[in-house]
């Protein structure tokens, strides 16, 4: 992605500020923020699923060469769903509550791959038992209520592999389950990633996991990207105060009495004068 | 499974059936009201006018309900009535149902100017005041079967349109559906697959309710002698003939009062028995 920036139409400033990031094939990249600093808005912007209040004013997103944004809306559909995947929020809105787990999982390889359902069928079986669901026939014919909720991520985690998508977006997979599926569930995400050797994007808001699975991390600040590193150089020293900041906020599992440390105001001004600088930048362009 | 949900349905299942035996049993009545009923609806006979409930004293034998005023059987005039009755029901809230249903689905999924449409023209439809608009669109094209139900269509397609696209839209946001057209599914692919198939069920449940309130508004016109011509019976226009000699012969009011209040509220059972049974999320 390059250079890309967008807005609601009509307002005066913009949501995403000249960001540019990459994920090359087989690399977990952590997409970090605060609320509202327009990180889920990127995976939107890769998936093709804006908002329609949101227009992209520049930029490309390019994937194997090819800039998503060109596309006629027909072959950017096609071209998304035999390419990128992905794993939502939340397990307990993210399937269609009428429609049994099977066709569901299987709906791209048919529609977009052309598979026969019978091949699909198998594909999703296969899967399902890849993410440790033990009766994957009878997962596959229950309606999504049937299912726990962190039975459900697992069922949209194997979905999302089963046309071996070059990118997949997580977007905040763990925010919505409890703590205890959460290790889980992000153990399996990792797994899953390194045997399918897949390009994954993983935004959420915590720096305990982005040091768990990602191998590199963009820190995004009010639509600007303030931090591009790789994990081995972000954590022992964070080259922008304001992620510096962001991770001395992290709570410490070792010392648990620490109190919550938030960002120093006199970061915050900082990062917010760069904001300024960048749109005065913008305009005046 | 075993978390109770199995026994709660089946109590459940009590209320659809009844009301579904009900309705069944009034669209039988209507179909085959030319064979069953035991007098002509017609017939006037002034010898027997008022005559009393099969029960009560000084009946005549053959006349179960009695009869009205002018001599006419009411069990008949009611069975030939719900002819009218469920044809205004089935019709008139099917068509409102096709076309609001329409409307709202649309609306609620492709926002936009699609929304901006639809929805001012709803706010606008729905600043009419019903009854009035009613009127004057019989008056206009004349009573009879078809302007009643018309007339119904037009004015209540809004409460479809507006019902529905609130939910379309509180569907729209879900994740599921932004997961489908990840999976490179087409707008309207998702509209129907996705989206429709989550609305039915409120889809269901207005449409036995606004079934019920075709009803009503059938026998209201027909109370106002709007409805089709006073030849044919109807249950408000007997209403209307009865509450004129309720104290001489309550029955000419009453029966068909029964008639039209069973019947409206078995539809709006009908349509929550429907939903209890069908809604994948409480099933």
């Amino acid at each position: 992605m390059r250079n890309l920036s967008a807005r609601v139409r009509g307002a005066p400033d913009r949501l995403l500020r000249d960001v540019s990031l990459s994920v090359a094939p087989g690399e977990v990249r952590g997409l970090v923020g605060e609320s509202g600093a327009g990180k889920s808005m990127i995976g939107k912007a890769v998936l093709g699923i804006l908002p329609r209040a949101v227009e992209v004013l520049s930029g490309e997103i390019l994937l194997e060469g090819t800039d998503l944004l060109r596309l006629a809306p027909a072959d950017r559909r096609r071209r998304i769903g035999a390419t990128c995947a992905l794993i939502p929020q939340d397990p307990l809105t993210a399937l269609n509550p009428s429609r049994r787990i099977g066709p569901q999982m299987t709906d791209r390889l048919v529609d977009i791959l052309g598979w026969s359902r019978t091949k699909a069928q198998g594909r999703a079986r296969d899967l399902l038992a890849e993410v440790q669901i033990t009766d994957p026939d009878r997962v596959l014919r229950q309606y999504p209520h049937e299912l726990s909720g962190g039975m459900r991520q697992r069922v949209l985690i194997a979905a999302a592999f089963a046309a071996e998508p070059k990118l997949i977006v997580a977007d905040e997979p763990t925010t919505a389950l409890d703590v205890t599926v959460q290790k889980e569930v992000l153990r399996l995400i990792a797994d899953m990633q390194a045997r399918h050797g897949t390009a994954l994007l993983f935004v959420t808001h915590d720096l305990g996991v982005v040091s768990k699975v990602c191998q590199s991390l963009t820190v995004l600040y009010g639509g600007l990207v303030v931090e591009d590193a790789a994990l081995r150089d972000f954590f022992p020293a964070p080259a922008h105060p304001y992620a510096r900041a962001l991770l001395a906020a992290t709570p410490k599992y070792t010392d648990p009495d620490t109190s919550l440390v938030p960002v120093p105001q006199e970061v915050l001004d900082g990062v917010q004068a760069q904001v300024v600088a960048a749109d005065r930048g913008w305009r005046d362009g | 499974m075993a978390d109770g949900r199995g026994q709660v349905r089946r109590r459940l299942g009590l209320r659809l059936w009844l009301s579904a035996g009900w309705l069944t049993l009034l669209l039988l009545a209507a179909v085959l009201a030319p064979w069953i009923s035991p007098k002509d609806p017609l017939a006037q006979d002034l010898f027997l006018a008022r005559l009393p409930p099969f029960w009560m004293d000084g009946t005549e034998p053959g006349y179960w309900l009695g009869t009205d005023s002018l001599g006419r059987d009411v069990l008949s005039r009611i069975l030939h009535g719900a002819r009218v009755a469920m044809t205004v029901a089935l019709v008139a809230g099917t068509l409102t149902c096709v076309i609001g249903a329409t409307l709202g689905l649309l609306a609620g999924f492709l926002r936009g100017w699609v929304d901006m449409v639809i929805s001012r023209l709803t706010d606008i439809w729905m600043a009419f005041p019903p009854v009035l608009f009613s009127i004057l669109l019989i008056a206009v094209i004349g009573p009879g079967l078809g302007a009643i139900i018309l007339a119904i269509v037009v004015i209540d397609w809004t409460r479809f349109a507006r019902v529905v696209r609130a939910e379309a839209m509180a569907q729209g946001a879900m994740d599921y559906v932004a997961s489908a057209q990840v999976a490179g599914r087409g707008r309207t692919g998702t509209m129907l697959v996705e989206v429709l198939p989550n609305v039915l069920p409120l889809i269901v449940v207005l449409l036995t309710l606004e079934m019920g309130i075709a009803v009503i508004v059938e026998a209201i016109l027909s109370f106002v002698n709007l409805s089709i011509s006073t030849d044919d019976p109807t249950w408000g226009g007997m209403i209307a003939e009865g509450r004129t000699s309720v104290h001489q012969a309550w029955w000419v009011l009453v029966f068909p009062l029964i008639t039209l209040f069973l019947t409206v509220l078995s539809f709006s059972q009908l349509g929550e028995g429907l939903k209890d049974r069908f809604d994948p999320v409480l099933r």
